[in-house]
């Protein structure tokens, strides 16, 4: 090192003397950190603020469906122009496949009879989800950029069609729907004369178990508040199907139910609590497959798949009280911009082939009974012909019930402050 | 001037958000009707939330303290391990904690649905073995969705600790053996104290996110073991409840930057500034 004694800074070696102070003042900062920080935070604040002040409450949706009421959908049915292209949103699983996935005889078949291209998307996962996904482009009155979107009935549907976001279907298009239809389909409580769109599949929530578990038959919806199965119950955790199973148990039929039977259908509910295992989204087949639990609620098209992968043991039955009937349902959103393609599917699909061939592979309940026929005759697969799962018998049908069809939020949000509270605590 | 660019990115992504949030949680309404605002300003949701959830927000509070605690004593053996023992493979070594994570998140949670299943391959053979009652089960119980969190954030712990752990002076420890300090001495006196650091840094990493998640419960969860995550998620979603929702986020975060100030307070500030 040098010989410099101790600290000569370099403007003192240099000779330069400066003020300390005011070398300070002319370096220093303008504002100090912890100043700008507050000014900083101060003024995002404000923005924050005046985003909502400018932006003071949110319209409802409800407005939609007055001016939608008195609109001439026949006129613009008629003024609509046959396109090349069909835009098909879709649950997965949910149409025949071949080819490990990638193609669909159905939809190459309805190319070939058409020459409409489909492009058929399997983005439906939930329907609340999509729902969320859709209402706020159908709000801001654009196109969805789908033709075809299969929603589950339920609140999610009515709320589509309170706020008038759903193109009526042109029967005049599609006469294969009336020569062909189940007559339980044709007419459904949530969408009247099927006016906002036609049942793509159907399916059951009945009970599934294993008889080598429970050791015994089950017959009944009072089965599953059995003591002896503690611990082995599984339940759904969507409120819908728990609460609508609460009122089969009470002998209510939930389309004609009101908040006086809820509230009996929460008791027995919250009764049954501390028998059941857990609540589960989809994953009660999983739970059955492996043993965890004996007896659930279960879709039957669930059930059908379990026994093809090799768990034969489980067993779909349709309880003594009755059985919920749910449809998931082809609408056509506003704005799409291929309706007429839209309509021509359908109309392809509502014949004994068509229905058949999607049948064979989906194995839900299809709403074509001549389908059945044509399974077991041309396809000629006696195991999806031959089952109730899949093509229940009119006796089945008798125990069917719809479900409750929510009037407006209040009564959904009624619904739900009933029934939450038993899943979520 | 040059910070510019951080404030707008904050306001922008942070400060709106945040004010959007809790103004929806003072504003009433529905989808049908539309959402407006009241003056003056409508707190009714935030006491709403609370009498109708308080069970699941102290349900949650507690599976994540329990979880990060459990966390912390896998993770800190394994921070430890690899920072004074991995030799030339540590990177190898934090690649294979990592490695999981390769896997989505659901897919992992879902693998130890599997693998605790009634008479799955641990379950299955202990009970054989007579161990264990038939009736015994670990999925749909809140200890497998410890397990869950506890799982999911091992990773989250090990990175923060082995960061802090491997900073630690080599010398200092060498010096406390040298002042008569045994292995046990020399890791509570000395490594312990200054790998507070990353404990924090992992505790906020942890903590933060298991209180608010929802995915755990859904899949190896059962009745009584609903978290606030699956609640705010089934207002958002399913019930379209949004100011419910925005008031329970509101009241979480605030409840966790308390939890955040309540630890940092505990075990000095001056371990949040020195990791600052």
């Amino acid at each position: 090192m040098s010989e410099q004694s101790d600290h000569e800074t370099p403007r003192e070696l240099a000779g330069l003397e400066v003020d300390p102070a005011l070398f300070r003042g002319l370096t220093g900062r303008r504002t100090s950190r912890r100043g700008f920080m507050q000014a900083g935070a101060g003024a995002a604040g404000a923005l924050g603020l005046s985003s909502i002040l400018a932006a003071c409450g949110v319209a409802g949706t409800k407005a939609n469906s007055k001016k939608a009421a008195s609109f001439d959908w026949e006129a613009w049915w008629k003024k609509q122009k046959p396109t090349k292209q069909l835009i098909f949103a879709n649950w997965p699983y949910y149409i025949d496949t071949s080819n490990n996935g990638k193609d669909h005889p159905s939809l190459d078949m309805f190319t070939k009879a058409t020459g409409i291209n489909v492009s058929y998307k399997e983005v439906i996962q939930n329907n609340a989800p999509f729902y969320a996904q859709i209402a706020p482009v159908l709000q801001a009155g654009q196109a969805t950029g789908y033709d075809i979107i299969v929603i589950t009935n339920g609140w999610q549907l009515t709320q589509l069609l309170e706020n008038a976001w759903i193109v009526p279907v042109w029967m005049e298009k599609v006469p294969n729907f009336q020569k062909y239809a189940s007559a339980s389909v044709k007419d459904p409580t949530y969408n009247p004369q099927s006016k906002y769109g036609l049942v793509w599949q159907s399916g059951f929530t009945g009970i599934g178990y294993n008889p080598k578990l429970t050791g015994r038959e089950i017959t009944s919806v009072n089965d599953l508040w059995d003591p002896k199965f503690k611990g082995h119950i599984g339940m759904m955790s969507d409120n819908t199907e728990l609460g609508s199973i609460g009122l089969l148990k009470l002998g209510i039929n939930p389309p004609t139910s009101n908040q006086s039977d809820w509230n009996k259908a929460r008791d027995i509910l919250n009764q049954q609590k501390p028998l059941v295992r857990q609540y589960y989204d989809q994953s009660y087949i999983d739970a059955l497959q492996n043993g965890d639990i004996w007896i659930s609620q279960a879709w039957s098209g669930d059930i059908y798949q379990a026994n093809l992968k090799g768990y034969k043991d489980l067993k779909f039955v349709i309880p003594d009280q009755g059985v919920m009937y749910w449809h998931d349902n082809m609408l056509i959103p506003l704005h799409a911009t291929n309706p007429l393609s839209a309509l021509s599917w359908m109309n392809f699909y509502y014949t004994p082939k068509i229905a058949g061939i999607v049948a064979d592979w989906v194995n839900y309940i299809t709403p074509v009974p001549g389908a059945q026929q044509y399974v077991a005759d041309v396809i000629k697969d006696s195991a999806v012909a031959n089952s109730p799962l899949v093509f229940p018998t009119q006796a089945d049908y008798a125990k069917a019930h719809d479900y409750y069809t929510f009037k407006n939020y209040n009564d959904f949000s009624n619904w739900n402050n009933t029934f939450n509270p038993i899943i979520q605590s | 001037m040059l910070n510019l660019p951080n404030w707008a990115y904050l306001g922008f992504f942070f400060v709106i958000p945040l004010i959007s949030v809790l103004a929806l949680s003072v504003s009433r309404g529905n989808p049908e009707i539309g959402y407006s605002y009241t003056w003056p300003l409508h707190w009714g949701e935030f006491s709403d939330a609370i009498r109708t959830y308080h069970v699941q927000l102290v349900r949650s509070f507690w599976y994540g303290i329990a979880s990060t605690v459990f966390t912390l004593a896998i993770a800190y053996p394994v921070a430890y391990w690899i920072a004074f023992y991995g030799g030339r493979n540590k990177s190898t070594y934090l690649f294979l904690v990592l490695l999981p994570f390769f896997v989505s998140y659901i897919i992992r949670t879902l693998a130890w649905q599997f693998i605790l299943s009634d008479q799955g391959i641990v379950l299955g053979h202990l009970k054989d073995w007579g161990l264990l009652s038939q009736n015994f089960h670990i999925l749909s119980t809140s200890w497998a969705v410890i397990w869950g969190l506890t799982y999911n954030s091992i990773p989250f712990y090990v990175l923060p600790l082995y960061v802090a752990i491997e900073r630690i002076d080599r010398r200092v420890v060498r010096a406390a053996n040298d002042l008569y300090a045994n292995t046990t001495w020399t890791f509570l006196k000395v490594i312990l104290p200054l790998s507070v650091t990353g404990i924090f840094a992992g505790f906020l990493l942890t903590f933060v996110t298991n209180v608010g998640d929802y995915v755990n419960q859904q899949v190896l969860g059962g009745t009584g073991t609903y978290m606030i995550g699956s609640v705010i998620q089934d207002s958002f979603f399913t019930n379209q409840d949004y100011p419910m929702a925005s008031a329970l986020s509101s009241i979480l975060m605030l409840l966790l930057l308390v939890c955040i100030w309540l630890y940092a307070r505990t075990f000095g500030s001056e371990a949040i500034q020195d990791y600052a």
